[in-house]
């Protein structure tokens, strides 16, 4: 009952963001970040918390959706749903086909692969100029107006911003079917006892797998709509500092639940907005925020809560 | 054209065997302490800079060894403050975002109080003339390099195979448990253990400084292929680290004669077609981490 009114209450806080977030001070836009960000996380978050699948390299899929989404606005067609599923199929099908590679693998080596993989399309987007802008970003595209039949919905702040939302809605339906489905329920099997799901005949690597292109093609969808927020994209949103921050994010809000990604992505990205405007040190400061959260409260801000709860 | 390719693959090849130190390191400290070593280019830039700074009063020379030194005993800080308390959580997930929030902070702090700035590293004239004008890459300093990297790999191979600790350090990679059982205390030894491995860093950092100069961010370029130097060579080899490490960054260097914009990418292409062809690498143990 409880649960069912805390999402409740969330659903109402998202709708009515820009209303409530300009008059605290702060800008819709910030609102749409989050909102992106938790569907990259949360995406993330099927591979990390529920399949124990831990990919350290996932903000190479954010990158190329982004690349996908700026370079088809700039080059093939001036449509905004176009853009958004081009990149979506581009960081996708890229996990997809990598998803071999590392569906064998456990542990550290996962990661490893995943960082060193993630590195490659890093490189490959810096150093190809002519089309994608290199060290420099791609800019000189920007969202166009959405048309339905004669109607134009022109894409300012805060109809961008509904956009985002309705499109978190999307991904978090089709992620929550997936979680009640028994595939779902065979990725929290092989997170808890990989060996035993092996013994009882089922194809693990297959389910890892399907976890990696998934989580793949829902960070890909993220980053086609930060792309769109800021008309403008750069090699740093497929580098390895932005697949640690995810991961950072999820373990923050805590990995183990549903949303508690989104609550590490309001908390983190609130304080690295904060900290970056009052301290030139703020890097240091978010490295010490990774460290408290892995000495102090590994089970995220979720974790603590449900403790207490218990206790009481 | 076959000189520019002479060049460039010894290019190639110092820039490897800066990847090949890191990567010993790394090896090392994923082997027996099981904790991919984020910090790793941190500890690679303490290293450097430490030397940098304490080179007026020692000189080239004590400054290459207090550097490294210097760099495995804040190894050890860290190892006792940080990674030991968490040891006993088997995902791994933890110890990796625990050293990658020690690598922001060690390059901010690295910023702050060097500078943003590149600096360089003064080095001898003994060792900084070319062995021959038609060969002027050849630098004393190269060759030294590579000396100096062949003696901290055979010391560290003559340190494992006969010493008391080198066997007790192989027995903890092997079984860690049995180990503990055997009266070995585990925990001085990983320990020690992280410490060797941040030494390697540091040594790799003061060598590369030499010839690339100190920037803050020098080992982050540098950590990337040392992971991929593992890959290609084998997780749970050291030679293989090693080896992985030359044979990556001459395929940079050769890579850079025909294709620059590709010197990058094209490392990270070898181990996608390692991973394929070879899944475990090249010296890897069959069925590790798998």
């Amino acid at each position: 009952m409880t649960r069912a009114l805390g999402i409740a209450a969330m659903w109402l806080t998202l709708i009515a963001l820009p209303w409530w977030l300009p008059m605290i001070g702060s800008y819709t836009a910030l609102g749409s970040k989050v909102l992106i960000y938790a569907i990259a996380t949360m995406g993330l978050n099927l591979l990390i918390g529920f399949t124990g699948g831990l990919s350290f390299g996932q903000a190479a899929y954010f990158g190329l959706g982004a690349y996908g989404a700026g370079m088809t606005l700039k080059y093939i067609a001036p449509s905004t749903p176009l853009a958004i599923v081009v990149g979506t199929l581009v960081g996708g099908i890229a996990a997809t086909l990598l998803g071999p590679l590392v569906m064998r693998r456990r542990g550290i080596y996962f990661a490893m692969i995943t960082i060193a993989i993630g590195q490659l399309f890093y490189f490959a987007i810096v150093r190809w100029n002519e089309v994608t802008g290199g060290e420099d970003g791609l800019a000189g595209f920007s969202r166009q107006d959405i048309h339905f039949g004669d109607l134009a919905i022109p894409l300012n702040s805060t109809n961008f911003y509904y956009l985002v939302l309705f499109c978190f809605t999307i991904a978090v339906a089709i992620m929550w079917t997936l979680l009640q489905s028994p595939l779902g329920h065979t990725w929290v099997a092989i997170r808890e006892n990989r060996r035993r799901v092996e013994f009882l005949g089922v194809r693990v690597e297959r389910y890892v797998w399907a976890a990696f292109a998934i989580a793949g093609f829902v960070t890909a969808f993220a980053g086609t709509l930060n792309a769109l927020l800021f008309n403008f994209t750069s090699p740093q949103d497929l580098h390895w500092i932005l697949s640690g921050n995810f991961v950072i994010m999820i373990v923050l809000g805590g990995m183990r639940s549903f949303f508690g990604p989104l609550l590490g992505v309001i908390i983190f990205v609130v304080a690295q907005d904060y900290l970056s405007s009052v301290t030139s040190n703020w890097m240091s400061f978010i490295g010490m925020i990774f460290i408290l959260i892995v000495l102090l409260c590994p089970k995220g801000v979720l974790g603590l809560f449900e403790r207490r709860m218990r206790a009481a | 054209m076959m000189q520019l390719l002479l060049f460039n693959s010894f290019n190639g090849l110092i820039q490897g065997v800066f990847y090949a130190l890191m990567a010993l390191g790394l090896a090392l400290i994923l082997s027996l302490n099981s904790v991919i070593n984020m910090a790793h280019g941190g500890f690679l830039v303490i290293g450097a800079y430490l030397a940098y700074t304490l080179m007026p009063y020692l000189g080239f020379w004590g400054a290459l060894i207090a550097g490294p030194v210097l760099a495995g005993a804040i190894g050890l800080v860290v190892e006792r403050v940080l990674i030991r308390p968490i040891y006993k959580r088997t995902d791994p997930l933890y110890s990796l975002l625990l050293t990658f929030g020690l690598a922001l902070i060690i390059e901010d702090m690295t910023r702050t109080i060097w500078g943003p700035q590149g600096l360089p590293l003064e080095i001898p004239d003994i060792i900084n003339s070319p062995v021959s004008t038609e060969y002027f890459f050849v630098t004393g300093y190269r060759l030294f390099v590579v000396a100096v990297t062949a003696a901290a790999v055979i010391g560290l191979y003559l340190l494992l195979r006969y010493t008391l600790l080198g066997i007790r350090i192989r027995a903890g990679i092997r079984d860690l448990e049995t180990t503990s059982a055997l009266g070995v205390n585990i925990y001085r030894l990983r320990a020690l253990n992280f410490g060797f491995g941040c030494l390697f860093a540091g040594l790799s950092g003061v060598l590369a400084a030499g010839v690339l100069g100190l920037t803050p961010p020098m080992g982050n370029s540098l950590i990337m292929p040392s992971f991929v130097a593992i890959i290609v060579g084998g997780v749970g080899s050291l030679l293989g680290a090693v080896l992985g490490g030359l044979i990556i960054g001459l395929a940079a260097g050769i890579t850079t004669t025909f294709y620059p914009a590709a010197s990058e990418a094209v490392i990270y292409l070898m181990m996608l077609i390692v991973l394929v062809v070879r899944p475990r690498g090249l010296f890897g143990q069959e069925g590790l981490f798998e």
